[in-house]
């Protein structure tokens, strides 16, 4: 179980660590919003496979947190990308 | 065991996004791939963790996560899609703001 976990959690970080290269490399700004979209998705998963690896349930919540911060700002780049700005 | 089967399937759809968002071609493309597969396996991640803290009242969050997941996802998805809609339609000239359709 633990090597499992353990392997979990490098696979996990190294799918993170290439998305980062769209969202550096991304022809376009469209391209890096989806990277990042993509990166604080996956980071979810990551937030909820160490909590299963310590076996500290607090980092369940640091996910929950975590999808809800990434949607406001997945929502807040897509609308400054569409009208050029955010509040208007 | 089901726990262990879960946290596979959840990193296979993760790396299949990855991958998608990585060699597609087109932003449209690289959007649709992340969207669905990421989303899929951070939902098997998730119902993995939710499993293995059943008995703690934990489980509930994970499901609760689960939930504003699926619910968040998509309509991200959406905004991004508009958004690079508008942006190729203004960038090659035409009217493009959907005020004029409303």
């Amino acid at each position: 179980m633990t090597t499992i976990l353990e392997a979990s959690l490098v696979i996990s970080a190294l799918l993170t660590f290439l998305c980062s290269y769209r969202a550096i490399k991304g022809p376009e700004t469209a391209d890096r919003m989806v990277a990042l979209d993509a990166i604080s998705t996956n980071i979810v998963a990551l937030a909820v496979i160490y909590a299963m690896y310590t076996e500290r349930a607090v980092f369940i919540n640091v996910s929950l947190m975590l999808a809800i911060t990434g949607f406001v700002a997945t929502v807040a780049t897509a609308t400054y990308l569409r009208e050029g700005d955010i509040i208007q | 065991m089901i726990v262990e089967a879960l946290l596979i399937l959840g990193l296979f759809f993760l790396g299949i996004g990855t991958l998608g968002l990585l060699k597609l071609s087109n932003t449209l493309e690289r959007m649709h791939a992340t969207s669905e597969a990421t989303t899929l396996g951070v939902g098997f991640t998730v119902i993995a963790g939710a499993i293995k803290f059943y008995p703690n009242g934990t489980y509930l969050s994970a499901l609760l996560a689960l939930f504003f997941l699926f619910l968040t996802a998509p309509t991200g998805a959406h905004m991004i899609a508009r958004a690079t809609y508008t942006e190729e339609k203004r960038r090659e000239g035409t009217r493009t703001s959907l005020k004029e359709f409303l």
